[in-house]
């Protein structure tokens, strides 16, 4: 196809393609994860975040929802944006060349009147081929030749993601892991979440965002949350060291397309738990580092670590407010800056971990926790679905008769 | 022929009135401008001699007299100058080569002065660096490409251990250094107040290329040692004196040129210090003259390493020139642990006049492209970037590092704060003001206790200023400002200058 048809209809100035300014944002997050892994309805999640709805200006709602696709639990899925029906074909195309596809189709959406100039939104499931292209931005540059010689399934992944989000006008991938997806768009949360039929899907980890954007550009892709392979990020603030961490991500390879903050964290996410694989309990000593007058007091071992993440790290710290729930396949983590700027309470009840940016938030789906606290500043609240009980819910699957009707949405279940 | 082509640059007004003839001016010019006539009781001043250093005017004590540049020496013409006239007049006289000091005073573009940083308002707050933290330590090193742990459980829970070696750091309290400063170009004093301020504030100095004075040997964990190419006073002891090495291949005032200490400043303590001969000529070649080549600089880079024990981070400076971001990659590669680029207008005791003016180019563009090279090719986290060449500032300091150096290096800011009045004659080793001289008479001036008061406190004031603009802007460590070019906004540059330091203009949101 030639590059004339590669044309979008909306006017986003990159060189085609993305909003060229940072997009800054206050925000409300919420976050819910049941550790047992059982599943359970979005209803819970939209009820939470509309209590909220003063903290979002309507422009840009969104949730991640993780178990919602058992069928497909080991196949990727794709869910994305196209302006029109060319940037559709020319995605599809690619993905056809790489991908295996299993099922596609639009996913499905109810009238909602607050909610318009909806872009056309599919949803692909895909296991990759073995000639998988890798589209590195300038193959003669040595860390993408670097790349090409080690680069593991999930680098061929994000490397295809940035390929269509970059290169293809008009089509943008929201979120591109397993048993996972994205549903985002421009509007309240909650009426985001009614627009995609969350009410009828299920899962056991739900994160959730309403946006207060400092500008007023409406684009879908802009809101939250971010997705990555696994990953989804929802953030609430501001990130004053934004143009350090994007270098710092720059050198590894990640291309920070969309000037958001939200991106820039899921890459560094991505970077130091997957690649540079750090424990995941040891994320918020690099995010939200602790200060050097507090590490110089610490036992010499210790001190020894701390010094060592921060020397090399420094660049990967987040520096300004924020709180910013991330969703991954098998967790959910929490983490305010380090000087607490933003907001963020935690509860628990039961086998449920709720985060929020207000507590209210949390009563409302759930009056009596077990107990409610705010985590300090730079102390992750982490929240870890347990695999052997997973499984076991997975097999039990008793809410799934009960539920039928709602599941049958999609012919996905069952 | 006793016509002198040149008129003085300077007038000396003296106000008869308040002069008491008290001969302070007199004994103060090591130039000999003033003199006393005791039959009259008058003194007179020869303004041709004078260079401007303003030493008599602070001390007199009666404020009878004033230095003015003087008006009209030549005729105004835009084309040639009084510069140019001055330095054709001195070359028919001499048929020399015309020396100065100092850096560069030519209008070429200050980029540190169209270049404005930011502040938060509202989206995120700004930070009250009086009551919260605000952290400007900084690490000078190569960093590992990644770090191993080890989960360990013990009696009291579980804990984490470093498996990965780090490379030997440089840790500075602030992210500002004393630059290179040889024993020789200038006086002991001047070292000593050096070496002083940097060991109390946390920071490090530089030795030069004039090897470590015996005096100095107790400031060793806050010293850079400098191996230049005349390998003045280099061997294993002073290697290890030094809490890092540096290669000191280029100098920002004189890129491509060796130096001279000429013979009669190679006094008995120089002559000691330096490892040559007294009263000889101490002539450092343009190039190591066993640095052809960039795997020749490799080969002395594990050398000093080897010699150190690997204990010590091992540096190449380098002045600022056209190709300076695949140098300063090439640099990296050949296992430099830290690169100074000195820029174009960076200090120097003694340069030729036409070198120090028209060779290299400004730091802010070397280090906006060195950066950007390096992030390129995945290598910027194998090297810290030291910025030198005319920081004036803590603003300059905080763009730097937004531009992305790690930490700045600063010789004439240092300089001035210990009396240096800029008058660029530091090759004639008659400073009034106690600095860039051997002879006693003068060396004395400069008490190295004041020095060194006066040094901490530039780098307090400093320090203080730079927390308080990071507050500003919304952060509390200054690892977050570093290559941040998002907080710089260009003024009146153009869209090529703006590609180049990697910055939006003024009134262009993010």
């Amino acid at each position: 196809m030639s590059k004339i048809y590669y044309k979008s209809k909306t006017n986003r100035n990159k060189n085609g393609n993305f909003p060229q300014f940072k997009i800054s944002s206050g925000c409300a997050v919420f976050g819910v994860i049941n550790e047992d892994g059982e599943r359970f309805s979005g209803e819970m999640v939209m009820d939470a975040i509309s209590v909220m709805h003063e903290r979002s200006n309507g422009l840009g709602g969104g949730f991640a929802a993780y178990g919602i696709y058992p069928q497909f639990e080991k196949d990727w899925v794709f869910h994305i944006f196209y302006d029109d029906m060319i940037a559709k074909k020319s995605t599809e195309s690619k993905i056809g060349e790489n991908f295996e596809v299993l099922l596609s189709e639009e996913i499905p959406t109810r009238k909602v009147s607050r909610i318009v100039n909806a872009p056309l939104i599919y949803r692909y499931f895909l296991k990759p081929k073995e000639n998988f292209t890798l589209y590195g931005k300038n193959k003669t540059d040595s860390v993408v030749m670097s790349q090409v010689i080690t680069a593991t399934k999930e680098d061929k992944i994000v490397d295809f993601v940035m390929h269509i989000n970059r290169d293809i006008s008009g089509a943008y991938i929201i979120s591109s892991g397993k048993n996972m997806g994205v549903f985002k768009g421009v509007g309240f949360p909650e009426d985001i979440g009614l627009f995609f039929k969350l009410d009828e899907y299920k899962g056991y980890l739900w994160t959730s965002h309403g946006r207060f954007p400092t500008n007023s550009v409406g684009w879908w892709g802009g809101a939250h949350p971010f997705g990555l392979l696994n990953w989804s990020v929802v953030h609430n603030g501001e990130i004053s060291s934004y143009g350090t961490n994007k270098r710092f991500v720059d050198g590894f390879g990640y291309e920070c397309t969309l000037s958001t903050d939200t991106e820039v964290i899921t890459y560094l996410l991505d970077l130091i738990v997957r690649k540079q694989k750090i424990n995941l309990e040891m994320v918020h000593l690099i995010l939200a580092s602790p200060l050097w007058e507090d590490i110089e007091r610490m036992p010499e071992d210790i001190k020894e670590s701390l010094k060592a993440l921060r020397i090399l790290y420094g660049n990967a710290l987040l520096n300004g407010p924020f709180s910013i729930i991330a969703g991954n396949i098998n967790c959910m983590y929490a983490l305010n800056d380090r000087i607490k700027l933003r907001p963020l309470v935690a509860a628990r009840k039961d086998k449920y971990l709720f985060v929020s940016s207000e507590e209210a938030a949390i009563r409302k789906v759930c009056s009596s926790p077990d107990s409610i606290w705010q985590p300090d500043g730079g102390e992750p609240v982490i929240g870890v679905v347990s695999k052997k009980e997973k499984n076991g819910s997975e097999k039990n699957n008793g809410y799934q008769k009960k539920n039928k009707k709602l599941e049958s949405w999609s012919g996905l279940v069952n | 022929m006793a016509l002198k082509l040149n008129q003085s640059e300077f007038e000396i007004e003296r106000d008869e009135s308040k002069c008491i003839s008290c001969q302070v001016c007199v004994r103060q010019c090591s130039n000999d401008v003033h003199e006393y006539d005791s039959e009259q009781d008058n003194v007179y001043s020869d303004n041709i001699k004078c260079v401007g250093c303003h030493r008599c005017e602070s001390l007199c004590p009666t404020g009878a007299l004033k230095i003015k540049e003087r008006q009209f020496q030549f005729k105004p013409n835009y084309n040639w100058t009084r510069d140019h006239l001055r330095n054709i007049y001195k070359q028919a006289d001499s048929g020399g080569v015309i020396l100065t000091g100092m850096g560069s005073d030519k209008p070429y573009i200050v980029y540190w002065d169209r270049i404005l940083f930011n502040a938060s308002q509202v989206t995120n707050p700004s930070i009250d660096p009086l009551r919260e933290p605000m952290e400007i330590k900084t690490f000078v090193g190569r960093k590992p490409d990644d770090l191993e742990f080890e989960i360990t459980r013990g009696s009291k829970g579980r804990g984490v251990k470093l498996k990965t070696q780090l490379f030997p750091q440089l840790e500075l309290s602030t992210p500002i250094m004393f630059s290179a400063m040889s024993y020789g170009s200038i006086s002991l004093n001047a070292c000593r107040s050096l070496a002083d301020a940097a060991s109390e504030f946390g920071t490090y100095y530089n030795t030069g290329e004039g090897g470590l004075h015996k005096d100095l040997y107790k400031y060793s964990k806050n010293t850079i040692v400098q191996v230049a190419s005349g390998r003045y006073g280099v061997d294993v002891d002073y290697l290890n004196k030094g809490a890092a090495v540096e290669i000191k291949i280029g100098q920002g005032a004189k890129p491509g040129i060796g130096g001279h200490l000429p013979g009669e400043k190679v006094t008995s303590d120089i002559s000691d210090t330096r490892m040559i001969p007294e009263g000889t000529d101490a002539i450092s070649p343009a190039p190591h003259h066993d640095i052809y080549s960039i795997e020749d600089l490799a080969q002395l880079i594990y050398a000093l390493k080897e010699a150190t024990d690997w204990s010590k981070p091992v540096g190449v400076k380098v002045s600022a020139v056209h190709n300076i971001a695949p140098i300063a990659s090439g640099i990296v590669r050949a296992g430099a642990d830290f690169v100074s680029i000195d820029g174009l207008r960076g200090g120097t005791g003694a340069a030729p006049l036409v070198i120090r003016d028209n060779v290299g180019i400004p730091i802010e563009l070397a280090i906006a492209s060195v950066d950007e090279r390096l992030r390129k090719e995945g290598i910027r986290h194998k090297a810290s970037i030291i910025a030198a060449g005319s920081i004036r500032s803590s603003a300059d300091v905080i763009k730097a590092i937004a531009l992305g150096a790690d930490a700045v290096y600063i010789g004439t800011a240092a300089l001035i704060a210990m009396g240096c009045h800029l008058c660029q004659k530091c090759y004639t080793g008659k400073c009034n003001w106690g600095i860039a001289t051997q002879d006693p008479y003068l060396t004395k001036r400069l008490n190295p206790e004041v020095g060194t008061r006066r040094l901490l406190n530039l780098l307090r004031g400093w320090s203080l200023e730079i927390k308080e603009m990071l507050g500003g802007a919304g952060i509390n460590a200054i690892e977050s400002l570093k290559g941040n070019r998002e907080h710089l906004r260009g003024i009146g540059l153009s869209q090529r200058e703006l590609e180049i330091l990697g910055i939006k203009h003024a009134g262009e949101a993010w």
